[in-house]
This record gives C-alpha cells, sequence and structure tokens, in this order.
C-alpha cells in the first residue's frame, strides 16, 4: 500500500509524520536538530529517500542537512552561499542603500531527474544550486544582478526568495518584496513576470517589481499555468506569468500565504485567507481552507474538523502541500503548532499533530 | 592540550558529547582555537565565525579565566591558563531574545 510522509519544519525542529495510504494513522518522528528554526525540508522527487533540510539559527547562522534514508538518519552537508562577484547595494527598509548579506536559506526544491541537484532560495534574495547532493554551493548570479535589483526592497520578513518552480529549463522564483521572476534558460537570465500585479502600498501600484508575492504554485499538466497568493489578492496567469489577473473572487478575504494545486484536478486549488496584513489570523477567528473548482473566483469554504472558533493562527508560506493519491491528500501546518491532513482534497480534516512548535513548512511525499 | 567547550547546539552538529581537547602549538590564540575546530569539526565551519571575513558572529561570545575575550584580537595570545589547559576556552551563545 502507498504511504504519504510529511516533511514538517517548525521554529524549534523537523519532524517526519509518516501514515498509510488510508492516511487516519499517523507517527510522529522528530525533533530532527531541536531547537534549531528549520525554515523547510523537501524530499527529491528522483529518489524520496533523498531528503534535504534548513536548519539555522540566529546564533550559529545556517547548516544544510542531508538524509539518505527518509528522515531517519541526517548528515550535514555544505552551508557557504557566497554571493558571486561585485552586485549594487539593494534597497533598505528607509530606502537607503544596503548590501547583500546572506541570511538563511528558505526554501529547498530538488530537481525532477538527479537527486544530487538541488536550489536554493535565500536571503537576501537570490538562487543558488548545488549539483553535488548539498556539499557546495553555486549562485545563478543572472538573477541578482538583473537590472531592476538595485531597487529591492525587503518586506517584513526580510528579502527572501522564498518560492522556486522547476519546469525543466524555465525556472520561476518569487522574492519578497520584489515580485516573480522567469528564467528560461537554466537561470542563466531572467526576466520580471508581475504584469497585472496591483499593490496599492508600493508607490507606483503597477511597478515592473516591488510587489509583495508571498507564495506561488503550478500543476506539472498545465506549466503556464501559475496560481500566486500575493501579500493582497490572488491571482493566475496563463501565459508563464506575462499576464496576471486576478482571481480573489468571493473569498472573505484575499490576504493570506499559502497556495496549493490538487494533485490531479489542474483547476482546483486551494488558500487559507488572512484577515489582514495587520492581523495574521483568519477572519472571525474561524480557521478556514477555501477551495475553488475553477481556477479561481468561484471559492467554498471548507471547515469540517478545523477549528470555529478562537481560532487565531497563521498558516505561512510554504505551510501547505498535496500528496499525490486518490483522492488527493491536502496539508497544512499552523503557527500554533497543528498540523492538518484532509484525505479527502478538503472535504474533511482532522489535526494530526496538535502541538508542535510554530509550523514553518510542510512538504508531502508519496511513497510506493 | 587546549580545552574547548562548545556550546550544545553546536556539540550536536558536530557530534561530540564532552569537552573537545586540541593539540596546538605555541602561540595558543582563539583564531588557532578556532581553525583547529573547524578543521576536525567541518559542520562547524561558519558557525561560530562568518567562514569568509572570519569574524566572530553576533550572538557567539568567548570567555575564559573569568573574562570575554569575544572583541579582543583573535591573534593575541590566550593566557597561560588556557595554552597549558588548566582553564578552557568557553565557546557561549549568548543569551538574548529573553
Amino acid at each position: 500500500m502507498s504511504q504519504v510522509r510529511l516533511l514538517v519544519g517548525t521554529r524549534k525542529g523537523g519532524f517526519v509524520l509518516t501514515a498509510d495510504g488510508r492516511r487516519k494513522d499517523w507517527t510522529v518522528s522528530g525533533p530532527h536538530f531541536g531547537g534549531w528554526e528549520i525554515y523547510h525540508m523537501k524530499g527529491s522527487p528522483a529518489d524520496p529517500n533523498r531528503i534535504y533540510a534548513s536548519q539555522s539559527s540566529g546564533w550559529f547562522g545556517q547548516v544544510v542537512q542531508r538524509s539518505n534514508d527518509g528522515g531517519q538518519t541526517w548528515a550535514p552537508v555544505g552551508n557557504q552561499f557566497v554571493y558571486e562577484g561585485a552586485t549594487r547595494p539593494h534597497k533598505w527598509y528607509d530606502d537607503t542603500p544596503h548590501p547583500w548579506e546572506f541570511k538563511r536559506v528558505w526554501h529547498l526544491e530538488p530537481s525532477a531527474r538527479d537527486p544530487d541537484d538541488v536550489y536554493a532560495g535565500v536571503e537576501d534574495a537570490a538562487i543558488f544550486r548545488s549539483q553535488d547532493g548539498g556539499q557546495s554551493w553555486k549562485e545563478l548570479p543572472g538573477l541578482r544582478s538583473h537590472g531592476t535589483a538595485d531597487g529591492w526592497h525587503p518586506g517584513a520578513g526580510g528579502m527572501c526568495l522564498h518560492s522556486i518552480v522547476l519546469d525543466g529549463r524555465r525556472i520561476y522564483t518569487a522574492i519578497s518584496a520584489a515580485g516573480c521572476f522567469r528564467s528560461d534558460d537554466g537561470g542563466a537570465s531572467w526576466k520580471p513576470i508581475n504584469r497585472g500585479l496591483h499593490s496599492q502600498y508600493i508607490p507606483d501600484p503597477d511597478a515592473e517589481v516591488g510587489h509583495c508575492v508571498h507564495h506561488i504554485a503550478l500543476h506539472p499538466a498545465r506549466p503556464n499555468t501559475l496560481f500566486m497568493q500575493k501579500h493582497w489578492d490572488v491571482m493566475r496567469s496563463d501565459d508563464a506569468g506575462d499576464h496576471w489577473t486576478e482571481v480573489s473572487g468571493n473569498l472573505p478575504t484575499d490576504f493570506g500565504f499559502v497556495i496549493d494545486v490538487h494533485a490531479h484536478e489542474p483547476e482546483t486549488i486551494y488558500v487559507v485567507p488572512i484577515k489582514s496584513d495587520s492581523e495574521h489570523y483568519p477572519p472571525e477567528g474561524r480557521l478556514r481552507v477555501y477551495r475553488s473548482r475553477s481556477g479561481g473566483n468561484e471559492w467554498e469554504a471548507l471547515s469540517r474538523g478545523l477549528p470555529q472558533q478562537h481560532c487565531y493562527v497563521d498558516v505561512l508560506r510554504d505551510a501547505m502541500s498535496v500528496d499525490r493519491l486518490e483522492p488527493c491528500g491536502v496539508y497544512f501546518g499552523t503557527t500554533g503548532g497543528q498540523v492538518y491532513a484532509s484525505a479527502d482534497a478538503g472535504d474533511t480534516w482532522t489535526a494530526v499533530a496538535h502541538s508542535l512548535p510554530g509550523v514553518l513548512s510542510v512538504e508531502a511525499q508519496t511513497l510506493p | 592540550m587546549v580545552q574547548v567547550i562548545l556550546p550544545a547546539h553546536l556539540r550536536t552538529l558536530a557530534g561530540v558529547s564532552g569537552d573537545v581537547w586540541l593539540e596546538l602549538a605555541p602561540p595558543v590564540t582563539a583564531a588557532a582555537i578556532l581553525d583547529a575546530v573547524e578543521t576536525r569539526f567541518p559542520p562547524l565551519l561558519g558557525t561560530i565565525r562568518d567562514a569568509q571575513s572570519r569574524k566572530r558572529r553576533p550572538f557567539v561570545r568567548f570567555y575564559a579565566c573569568e573574562e570575554d575575550l569575544s572583541n579582543d584580537d583573535p591573534d593575541a595570545p590566550l593566557p597561560a591558563a588556557v595554552a597549558e589547559g588548566r582553564e578552557p576556552f568557553w565557546i557561549i551563545g549568548a543569551i538574548a531574545g529573553g
């Protein structure tokens, strides 16, 4: 029978949750790297037992861990992220020039075909690649040397490259608060893809860059269709990001962090609306996932099994994932330390972990 | 032999359970200790000081002989008691954040 493995990064360690294909009874292992922030853990599509984890601390900096046995044992690999060459400073919060400084790895994205090939999105925003299983890292400098980069500002969480979507030689990234970028040549050159985004919190609401994109998602069967949860607004593009249209529709609020796509239905998408940028919790204290089966605009609330009173948690940008079983499983974690699972595409939910540290990321792996 | 006491998180990362003893040629300096620690435990590279600039990470401190040596010249000789192994060289994760 198939299995599902959830890789859960939290403020105080990493956890691995496993269940069989029924997805009812879950085993929790961890914390791995207890006391460290685990921003992201992700397994290789080419070898699911190869898992990478970003481990960091305000005291001791960045460590990258690698497992070759599905998260049972780990070993540190390379942690040197050295920016390539000289680049003009970016903008600081007060508009003054600020040098690029590496702070942490926000996101790790293993490639589809080679377990040793993995990309890292880092703060201050840049993309790195390792082709030796994480032992050494090399920047793809075309992104950070883009002509707009000296005008990029950090978002409230820092100037982080938090989303990486791989589609062959095409790579999508998203940066807070610069926006989305696409490379069609394996990361050598990049172009901003933010046309159609409208952000009233920046001087030119329709600027080429400067948008606070929170997360992007893509279904492999529709490689030109991207979905985005922006600071405010849920967006979609059907031309690989060249143009975006808003699909917030009837959402109670279109602020939020996560967005994901059903594994088998490319027009079924999920978000978790959050009240506002100054009140990071669900509207009315009711935790609800919203699902659209039409690629946006028409949304239904999914609340069965989720707390419907006095709930004031947040769901952060990398903290939702789907499995590939039938029916599709959907998972998300909260800043309150709960991990919720749905084995029926979101119709009903169960808390499969109740009291973990605040969840930073959730990745689902579907195992044979 | 020089005795080095690592903070708990770095002991775990290095895979050691107790204090670390290092054989160092004189002069024994903070930089020489850190060089030896990083050579013996490669996962600690970059966790105590920046790997490129070799500058101490802001929330890491160095204590010895009841003195805070964090801001001393890393190439200055350490007290004889440290060099002779009578007093440990402490690498501390600073108390910060409440």
